[in-house]
């Protein structure tokens, strides 16, 4: 039972995080640029504000609209479950593996692509397209980089992660898989999350049709789902700080949150230093990261 | 000669026979209700009457094909299962399409019985009988050579039938043309007599002799996965469609069956025995969920009278029942939890990694790119089926007749619902279904004695080394978040507020049906992408007024069908050429056969001389 109850806690404290992570790093990225920005809690307020406000609906839509916030949130909420953010729950954790982790979010997507369709938009259409797109390829890079870590791991679920040594593999592959994350969750360079110019733009492109509290709905599960791609690097790359039980103490806690603060430096960089890439310069992008994967898969199979 | 003759022909009842023979009924019971009120108003009485007679014989010769006991019964059965399919492709025989379909098809698995019955000839002229216990028993002492031929013979044969790239060209010409509760059965079960064929032949009686007969089934899956789907996507008529998964989902049981072949030529018969598992489960479920599609399609056929999706759209408002079957079919086959798809693909993802742990590390390569090829597959088939499901069903109707759709009949809906829901129960009940098919497999492979553990209890999926799944419990998080979520805000920030009001046009008006993104334009990026492959090219076409002024501006893209183009036609035009060559020897002068006659006589004399 206490499982289960920390298990809630973990998904609470995940979903109470996950704007913060975003407002952090969009202050970073203003910081950068010196610019002071806005308070890093403006994720939060943005969220209030769309919760409270009311929705517009297309004429078209069907019931596919009105449910898919909601399906898009559960995915991503259940994927959350999966990875040991800072404590192994070796029963909890049974719920699935790391392949489960890259099927659910594709769960999402896909009902994500399907709603952006039911507007009726072409702008919409267009996004869901080069969503889809995109997916393909990071799916495929991403169960590639997950072999190559799970060979060295024994096991593709991740409640074995804190008995482990990281050996160079896991490290390409853990790279691999990083920018395989920075397509997940729109970033620069194959999505820019802050453009609002309709030929360029895809996760967004999908969701405009979204207002209110469906909005509100995507863009938490957005965040959460950032977080938890975050909190999967973390975890396969400093497993060290993982607690084995309870939360017993405040150390385990901020070293997670030192490890997030970490990976938001890293991509803020990454967003203030690169420029977006054509959507078909994007494949080369994939093919990087595919070899990376290869690569890591090939030194793992000889042993290194 | 005499004991060819001398058939005792008996009835299988072990694991494997059983096991097609249930996919067979289950699929057969929902298409059979589904005809009811399908052929209702389409076709005469008579026309219904010689369908229910073809069904009936289809789906007998389909049981005999796996139960027989005897290698010439069951070419037999096998010879008579293609024909009446023939017969049933080219059911609306008044179009032009169905007969060359037709045609293809027949061509298509002549060529592949021929295969067939050349190994069976090598396999009797060693064993002396067809019994396929005496075939097995005699099979340990053929030559190596022997073996490999026989192997490679049995492969394109039953290749041919399963629709395995380059073979798979019938596939989308015949299934489509079929009554949609036909092509359900051809796809969802007469391609899969196919692998029962592979399976039983290849598996139990010849058994697996080298290393490299699972490889190239790997490799040939792999393929069979990425061409299937890249085809798929490309493809806008929503049955062909269909049929190009079919040779995508074949793949994927080619996969399990191929890394099954290795795994019991490497000595590790426990992953064996799960990816042989693993696979039998792919194929059953692709069985419910294909099967379920093109009900659904048929239904979208008949309501419409077109199975173009650029014509369609905004049907999930007219047909309710379809559409949502629809939907259950599509996340079924895009792999994605927690229905069925998603747990044969997770399983056949851990035979793979299992043989990549325990291998050795060129082997561990090559498993680890085969499961790479299979993730591309199902995201490439997630984006195929958001483009069908998507297109057709939602947003705005492209014509009139999907304007003025109505629900299909009571028949229909009730067999969509019911594979509909055997989609959820083999989804959610994997582990006891996984656990039967580990004994069938285990009786396939011979090793009933071998101890499988997978598994703790009835709910979580566990596999050797400790990898889980647990679908139920994945199921009830999903549905819990859903419920908590709704609760959560009506507790926080009360009920909807929501108007209605027009999709954001950028500030035109009157956005229509002809704005929305349509299913060419959806595919453009793998187009794009795939472009090495798939050679796309196009044709515009301006007619002006004036120099200044364009009247009409007409614009296609086409892709080139590479297979047609670079392997069928070539060889087809030799055959041709041949044939244009030998009609040479019959320009119908009496003269020239006398001679010939002669010349035979005289050929004949010295042959008896000598010899």
């Amino acid at each position: 039972m206490t499982e289960i109850t920390l298990s809630i806690l973990q998904v609470v404290i995940i979903m109470a995080i996950a704007p913060l992570v975003s407002g952090v790093i969009t202050k970073i990225k203003n910081n950068l640029r010196f610019r002071s920005g806005q308070s890093i809690f403006q994720p939060y307020r943005n969220l209030k504000k769309l919760f409270l406000k009311e929705e517009v609906i297309s004429k078209h839509v069907s019931w596919i609209f009105m449910v898919t916030p909601f399906i898009v949130l559960a995915s991503s909420v259940a994927a959350s479950l999966v990875v040991p953010v800072f404590i192994v729950l070796t029963k909890t954790q049974q719920l699935g593996d790391l392949l489960l982790l890259v099927f659910l979010f594709s769960l999402g997507r896909f009902f994500l692509a399907l709603a952006a369709l039911d507007t009726a938009s072409a702008f919409a259409g267009m996004g869901s397209s080069r969503e889809m797109f995109i997916s393909a390829f990071t799916e495929a890079v991403a169960i590639l980089s997950i072999f190559a870590i799970c060979l060295n791991l024994g096991t593709t679920n991740l409640a074995a992660v804190n008995l482990y040594t990281i050996r160079l593999p896991t490290i390409i592959a853990a790279i691999s898989l990083f920018m395989v994350i920075l397509a997940e969750t729109s970033r620069i360079p194959i999505d820019n999350p802050e453009t609002h110019l309709e030929l360029t733009m895809i996760h967004e492109a999908m969701v405009l049709e979204y207002s209110g509290r469906s909005l509100a709905l995507i863009e938490l599960a957005s965040y959460i789902k950032q977080v938890v791609f975050f909190s999967l690097i973390g975890t396969i790359l400093m497993p060290a700080f993982l607690s084995n039980g309870l939360l017993r103490n405040f150390t385990v806690f901020s070293a997670y949150l030192a490890k997030l603060f970490a990976l938001c430096v890293l991509v803020s960089f990454i967003e203030v230093h690169l420029a977006k890439m054509r959507l078909f310069r994007t494949v080369d992008f994939f093919s990087f990261s595919f070899v990376l994967a290869l690569v890591a898969i090939i030194l793992a199979a000889l042993g290194v | 000669m005499a004991n060819i003759f001398n058939l005792h022909v008996g009835f299988l009842r072990d694991g494997l026979s059983l096991f097609f023979v249930s996919t067979i009924l289950l699929i057969s019971l929902p298409s059979a209700t589904y005809s009811l009120g399908y052929l209702k108003g389409h076709y005469s009485k008579g026309k219904i009457i010689y369908n229910w007679v073809l069904f009936v014989l289809f789906i007998i010769s389909m049981l005999l094909v796996v139960t027989v006991n005897n290698a010439l019964v069951f070419l037999i059965c096998w010879e008579s299962m293609s024909l009446i399919s023939y017969f049933l492709v080219i059911f609306d025989e008044k179009s032009e399409k169905s007969i060359s379909a037709g045609t293809v098809y027949v061509v298509m698995t002549h060529i592949g019985t021929a295969f067939i019955i050349a190994a069976f000839l090598i396999l009797y002229n060693h064993a002396g009988s067809f019994d396929f216990n005496v075939l097995r028993i005699n099979a340990d002492t053929l030559s190596a050579g022997a073996r490999n031929l026989v192997f490679l013979f049995l492969l394109i044969g039953f290749g041919t039938k399963a629709g395995i790239v380059p073979l798979h060209i019938w596939l989308p010409l015949a299934h489509p043309q079929a009554p949609s509760h036909i092509s359900s059965l051809m796809s969802g079960v007469m391609i899969k007599t196919a692998i029962y064929g592979i399976i039983r032949f290849v598996i139990c009686i010849l058994g697996v002799s080298s290393l490299w007969w699972g490889n190239l089934i790997l490799v040939l899956a792999a393929i069979s996965c990425i061409v299937g789907v890249i085809c798929a996507l490309m493809e806008h008529d929503l049955k062909k469609l269909l049929a190009y998964h079919s040779v995508e989902n074949i793949g994927i049981i080619l996969l399990g069956l191929g890394v099954s072949m290795i795994f019991l030529k490497l000595n590790l018969p426990v992953l064996a025995v799960f990816s042989l598992a693993a696979g039998l489960y792919h194929l059953i479920n692709h069985a419910i969920f294909k099967g379920l599609l093109f009900l659904c399609a048929g239904s979208v056929y008949k309501a419409t009278g077109t199975r173009d999706i650029e014509k369609l759209g905004g049907l999930i408002k007219k047909m309710p029942y379809t559409s949502a079957a629809f939907l259950v079919g599509a996340v079924a086959i895009s792999a994605l939890p927690p229905l069925n798809g998603f747990v044969s693909e997770w399983l056949t993802f851990q035979a793979f990694f299992q043989g990549a742990l325990s291998t050795t590390a060129g082997m561990k390569v090559f498993l680890s790119l085969s499961a790479a090829a299979l993730a591309l597959t199902s995201g490439l088939a997630a984006a195929c089926f958001v483009k069908a499901f998507g297109v057709t069903f939602l947003a705005m109707p492209r014509s009139a007749k999907a304007r003025e759709a109505v629900e299909v009949s009571f028949s229909m809906k009730v067999s969509m619902c019911f594979l509909g829901i055997l989609t959820f129960v083999f989804g959610l009940g994997c582990v006891i279904i996984f656990k039967n098919l580990v004994v069938v497999s285990k009786n396939v492979l011979g090793l009933e004695t071998l101890n499988v553990n997978f598994s703790l209890n009835n709910f979580i999926l566990i596999t050797a080394n400790n990898s889980t799944v647990s679908l139920p419990a994945v199921a009830l998080v999903l549905v819990l978040c859903v419920i908590a979520t709704a609760i959560l805000l009506f507790v926080l920030a009360g009920a909807r507020k929501a108007r209605q009001y027009d999709t954001w046009d950028c500030g035109y008006y009157n956005l229509g049906a002809r704005n929305e993104y349509s299913a060419t334009a959806f595919s453009k990026p793998f187009r794009v992408a795939f472009s090495f492959f798939l050679l796309p090219y196009r044709k515009t076409e301006k007619i002006r007024e004036s120099f200044y002024h364009v009247k009409t501006f007409k614009y296609e893209t086409f892709t080139t069908p590479i297979f047609r183009k670079y392997i069928y036609a070539p060889l087809l035009g030799g055959i041709f050429g041949l044939a244009r060559f030998m009609r040479r020897l019959q320009p119908g002068s009496i003269h020239l056969y006398i001679s010939y006659i002669f010349i035979t006589i005289i050929a004949l004399i010295v042959f008896m001389k000598k010899f």
